[in-house]
């Protein structure tokens, strides 16, 4: 397994527990990379139907499961509420609502009636709250707001916990060390080539994260985007109940932009703090501060709790999205070299998605099938 | 030298001293406990990033002691 993040530590305990043995080698350690910079986004509100949305689905599920058998990473599944400014973006919001509703209780629930069938696991929940009813959900949210959309499935890990825990729980080896290239023989992989020597192995992983593309026995089209975090100084009461972002978030997650985006992207954590993100940058490998960024990001998550306005900022910390041409991850067997698979290119989902990834990996390295269709994620697909 | 009070005693103060430093040379060491595990906390990083040393000054919360220049009068208190 190359790559010590959430997906490589979520692969590992997958493997694990169906027998396989598996050795970790990062060369930064647990949660050195994108999973050590992010907020722990668990979230089906911001996928669009399709592909994504189903893998979304089924990882909600297992997270649940995890946080039963394995837990330790600050799991809630406080749900999350999307909020609009105006009118116009409520319709946009709820008719996207309505589209993931449909399309996911097509594909989850099998033939029936929708109005008698029970939602099965694999559908999204979206209530509509009206304007007035938002501070039931958030006492401190602003006024002027037109409404949103209340996501119970939404929630929430501490990321860096979820890795460490998951990684120990495996009873994987971890190697603290570079690798520098995949070891062929033929087609095949055979193992990897470390700073601590070679490694021999049936099957290889790739979970490298934002590296992830950059084997040249094997390149994928794996690229950086970058996004900042606000912590603030802790409350002794969390102000913050629910995943809150603005609808314009939706609407960046998808988009292709190459320049700055921002939406308010706001949550308390277990310790106190409130976490504010999220911006969307393309500046290659750069993690450098950019302060009109983090002031912008504070101005929008002040504008929908103004109880922030009299906190300070205690850290601030930029980390990189991987993505993919398609914003689809990665996942599945290569398609030049036997015995070498990829589970990369989550951009800013990976969090969300790394169980159900785990799953599909651990299912196709059995030679098993997959519980979601893996072939609109298959690595071949760019070539 | 000037003088400021914490929890109603009076502690003495250099011009320009944190008031962090000003309590640490009282020989106080600890002012708030932590939320959850009731834990002692004072003066962990003293350089401004890890909020540990935080308390109230003159009314206001979350000021950080070893960020905050003590002033003659202060009210502090943990």
């Amino acid at each position: 397994m190359v790559g010590a993040g959430i997906v490589g530590a979520s692969c590992a305990y997958a493997l694990m527990r169906a027998g396989v043995r598996v050795t970790v080698v990062d060369r930064g350690g647990v949660a050195s990379g994108t999973t050590g910079a992010g907020e722990g986004n668990i979230l089906v509100s911001d996928k669009e139907p399709g592909p994504e949305l189903e893998l979304a689905l089924r990882s909600n599920d297992l997270w649940r499961e995890l946080a039963e058998e394995c837990g330790g990473f600050e799991w809630e599944p406080k749900g999350g509420l999307v909020v609009a400014e105006t009118p116009e973006v409520l319709d946009a919001l709820t008719a996207f609502a309505e589209t993931q509703r449909r399309h996911t209780r097509a594909a989850g629930a099998g033939p029936g009636d929708p109005e008698t069938t029970p939602p099965a696991s694999g559908a999204v929940a979206a209530v509509p709250v009206a304007a007035g009813n938002l501070r039931d959900f958030e006492p401190h949210i602003a006024d002027g707001l037109a409404g949103g959309l209340h996501y119970p499935q939404d929630a929430q890990v501490q990321p860096m916990l979820a890795a460490a825990r998951l990684l120990k729980a495996s009873g994987a080896r971890l190697v603290r060390t570079a690798v520098e290239r995949f070891l062929v023989s033929g087609d095949r992989v055979t193992g990897l080539r470390t700073g601590q020597g070679d490694l021999h192995a049936d099957a290889v992983v790739n979970a490298a994260g934002t590296w992830a593309g950059n084997f040249p026995q094997a390149p994928l089209p794996i690229r950086p985007r970058k996004g900042f975090i606000l912590v603030t100084q802790p409350f002794a009461v969390p102000p913050v109940r629910h995943k809150v972002y603005t609808a314009a978030y939706v609407t960046n997650v998808a988009s292709d932009a190459e320049g700055l985006e921002t939406s308010a992207v706001i949550e308390s954590t277990r310790a106190g703090t409130v976490l504010i993100g999220a911006s969307r940058q393309r500046v290659g490998h750069d993690t450098a501060i950019d302060y009109p960024v983090l002031a912008r990001l504070a101005r929008q998550a002040i504008g929908l709790f103004p109880v922030l306005k009299d906190r300070q900022v205690m850290r601030a910390y930029a980390g990189l999205r991987p993505y993919s041409p398609d914003h689809l991850p990665v996942i599945g067997p290569d398609h030049r070299l036997r015995n070498l698979f990829h589970a990369c290119g989550h951009e800013g989902a990976g969090i969300g998605l790394a169980p159900a990834t785990a799953e599909m990996i651990t299912a196709q390295i059995a030679g098993a099938r997959p519980a979601v269709d893996p072939a609109p994620f298959a690595p071949g697909r760019f070539a | 030298m000037i003088e400021f009070r914490f929890e109603g005693r009076p502690v003495a103060a250099e011009e320009g001293q944190s008031i962090g430093a000003a309590l640490h040379a009282a020989g106080i060491r600890s002012w708030r406990t932590t939320r959850f595990g009731g834990r002692p906390r004072g003066l962990f990083c003293a350089v401004g990033a890890c909020f540990d040393c935080l308390l109230t000054v003159n009314g206001t919360p979350d000021q950080r002691a070893c960020q905050t220049v003590a002033r003659a009068g202060d009210e502090v208190t943990g």
